[in-house]
């Protein structure tokens, strides 16, 4: 009788015991527990502890946009420029969908690159989170590889040529050389083969290894606790509840802020898409309005813009010995340096706030020079941008490579007990 | 029955089961990966292609494809010919030692007959294509300098490439542009791909 009567009692109840029957089967209020309303973050938080959200918002818009336009494109040499054109002219939105996609994409790298430097301004790589960033690391690179497979789907012909470009430089190592860009193309050039397995990457795999990635960098966050800007763990002034004195709970407080933040980022990415969708040819370049031609290189061959400093540093080391490799080499290894931050760094403070003047002044100059890097990335290699370039790459490993020296040596300030306003 | 643990003899075991498993999972794995090669359509469109050079003025160039890669075919007077000879002090691989060529072609200006430089359109950089600039002297556009002896510039990182495809040294690209194996198919006809038959 009892039971019958609070089956029939409305609302609350009912949601109340949907509720328990769902706990009692999957851990829903514990996870929202353990990963929103209960994660303590810090309460200092400012305004560069906005992209990741923002970052993680880019990635659901890339997917849903991703999914819709797979419904309309064509991974085929003979019909993939034509449904790029097909979507954008006669699928109703298709335009839309298309410009939240390849903006989006630049979108994410400027978020990302934002985010990893903020990492570099508070410390927020150093122990324990250097999972954290190790994750992140490995994201940047699925990412760039995701934008990389990409851009050659419109089959334009600088997709077609930036994709030859970039596949060629596997053929510099010795002896192997030859027989990887054959395995990676799958025929002997650039053709409808690789066209069609750099789709089935672009679309299935590495979303997957994205997304395994991303969870795998907030599991790892949550575990230890998010880092703030003033470099130190809140953890080690609790309350009588056990909770952080420092610390607010993700929900409702960074969550209510985050959607702000994204709000001020939708208005300037809409910005981006209705007014300037192109960015005057640093989003999409002016060569792939045409269709691949494998016998004709555009003019000036440049990546997309979140490339270049890497690509800048490329073609600053010079070919000896015969072999272009080392270039190659220099390229993976000033990618592969930010896995070792974490150990380069032996600063005692974490945030620049307590840091002396010469990892501030480091940090500038090595966030001024890569951007000088990218600039020279998209000029075409001539004076003065080869010896910018060459100046330039330099100062990038010098950064990494002379940081444990004085990142030790520098004058730090005492680090507070709380966190500060 | 006393119920004690084997530690060693569960380790032995746990170890030899990874590795079998291993081994298993590589075996697995190489059909996967050896379906990125190319595959046999792909092998038979990269078949010999013949092409008619009977029309090809002297001095003029001819552009082909072959398994997507630009074949350039460029008959050479004897006034280029003898412009290929006298700069192999700019040179960085002269001789084409650490170039790749047939071993038929290896020689000064690079072909079977000094009159036709069959030649891969591909920089030996990152896969442009260079241009075809055989007006010796400077150019308009300021990229080439008097000393320009004629011959191909890449317009992608600017590297420099003689008549016979040979590169000047300090440019982006480390050897000669490539010549793929080719033969005369009687004096009319080139073909991309095949071997001049062994003369006995």
């Amino acid at each position: 009788m009892a039971e019958t009567k609070a089956d029939a009692a409305p609302g609350e109840g009912r949601a109340a015991r949907l509720g328990a029957w769902i706990d009692a089967r999957f851990p829903a209020s514990s996870m929202w527990q353990e990963h929103m309303s209960g994660y303590m973050a810090p309460k200092n938080f400012n305004f560069w502890y906005y992209f990741g959200s923002i970052a993680l918002f880019v990635l659901a818009l890339q997917i849903v946009t991703g999914i819709f336009l797979t419904m309309s494109y064509k991974p085929s040499a003979t019909e993939a420029f034509g449904s790029v054109e097909y979507i954008m002219r006669d699928v109703e939105w298709g335009w839309l969908i298309r410009y939240l996609h390849s903006t989006g994409a630049s979108a994410f790298f400027i978020v990302i690159y934002l985010h990893m430097f903020r990492a570099l301004l508070y410390g927020s790589h150093r122990n324990p989170r250097e999972l954290v960033w190790i994750f992140g690391v490995l994201i940047y690179l699925a990412l760039m590889a995701e934008a990389f497979f990409g851009y050659l789907l419109p089959w334009g012909n600088m997709s077609y040529w930036g994709a030859q470009v970039i596949v060629s430089l596997f053929g510099t190592f010795p002896l192997i050389g030859d027989s990887l860009v054959e395995w990676i193309r799958g025929d002997y050039f650039i053709s409808d083969i690789t066209l069609n397995r750099f789709f089935a990457l672009h679309v299935v795999a590495l979303p997957l290894v994205l997304i395994f990635l991303v969870v795998a960098h907030l599991l790892a966050l949550h575990e230890v606790g998010s880092n703030n800007p003033d470099g130190i763990e809140i953890k080690k002034n609790k309350g009588p509840d056990g909770r952080p004195l420092d610390g607010v709970a993700m929900h409702p407080y960074y969550t209510v802020k985050d959607i702000y933040g994204l709000s001020v980022f939708l208005v300037l990415f809409a910005g981006a898409v209705f007014f300037a969708p192109e960015m005057g040819g640093l989003f999409l370049e002016a060569p792939n309005f045409e269709p691949a031609n494998p016998l004709l290189t555009p003019e000036h061959i440049a990546p997309v813009w979140y490339f270049t400093p890497y690509y800048a540093i490329l073609r600053a080391v010079p070919a000896f010995l015969n072999t272009q490799v080392w270039g190659v080499l220099a390229l993976f290894a000033a990618v592969l340096l930010l896995f070792f931050i974490p150990w380069l760094d032996r600063s005692p403070v974490r945030s620049i706030r307590y840091r002396g003047p010469i990892y501030k002044t480091a940090l500038m100059i090595f966030a001024a020079n890569f951007i000088m890097l990218g600039y020279c990335g998209l000029k075409p290699a001539v004076p003065p941008f080869t010896k910018m370039s060459v100046v330039g790459t330099i100062i990038y490993f010098a950064f990494f490579l002379l940081m444990p020296w004085y990142s030790r040596i520098d004058k730090v300030k005492p680090e507070p007990a709380r966190v500060t306003q | 029955m006393t119920e004690t643990i084997d530690k060693g003899r569960r380790q032995l075991l746990t170890a030899a089961t990874t590795l079998t498993g291993a081994v298993g999972v590589a075996f697995a794995a190489v059909p996967f990966l050896a379906s990125w090669k190319p595959s046999a359509r792909a092998k038979a469109l990269g078949a010999p292609v013949e092409i008619d050079i009977s029309k090809l003025e002297p001095g003029a160039m001819l552009k082909i494809e072959w398994r997507g890669k630009p074949v350039l075919v460029v008959r050479r007077t004897t006034e280029m010919i003898g412009r290929i000879g006298a700069h192999d002090d700019l040179l960085a691989d002269p001789q084409s030692n650490a170039s790749r060529q047939p071993e038929y072609a290896r020689n000064p200006e690079r072909a079977i007959r000094p009159e036709y430089l069959v030649m891969l359109g591909v920089c030996t950089h990152l896969g442009c294509l260079p241009q075809n600039r055989f007006e010796p002297g400077a150019s308009a556009d300021g990229v080439l300098t008097a000393t320009w002896p004629g011959g191909f510039f890449c317009p992608c990182h600017g590297s420099k490439f003689d008549l016979a495809g040979r590169v000047f040294a300090g440019v982006p690209a480390p050897t000669n542009l490539e010549i793929p194996p080719y033969s005369f198919a009687g004096d009319t006809h080139v073909v991309i791909g095949l071997d001049p038959a062994k003369e006995a």
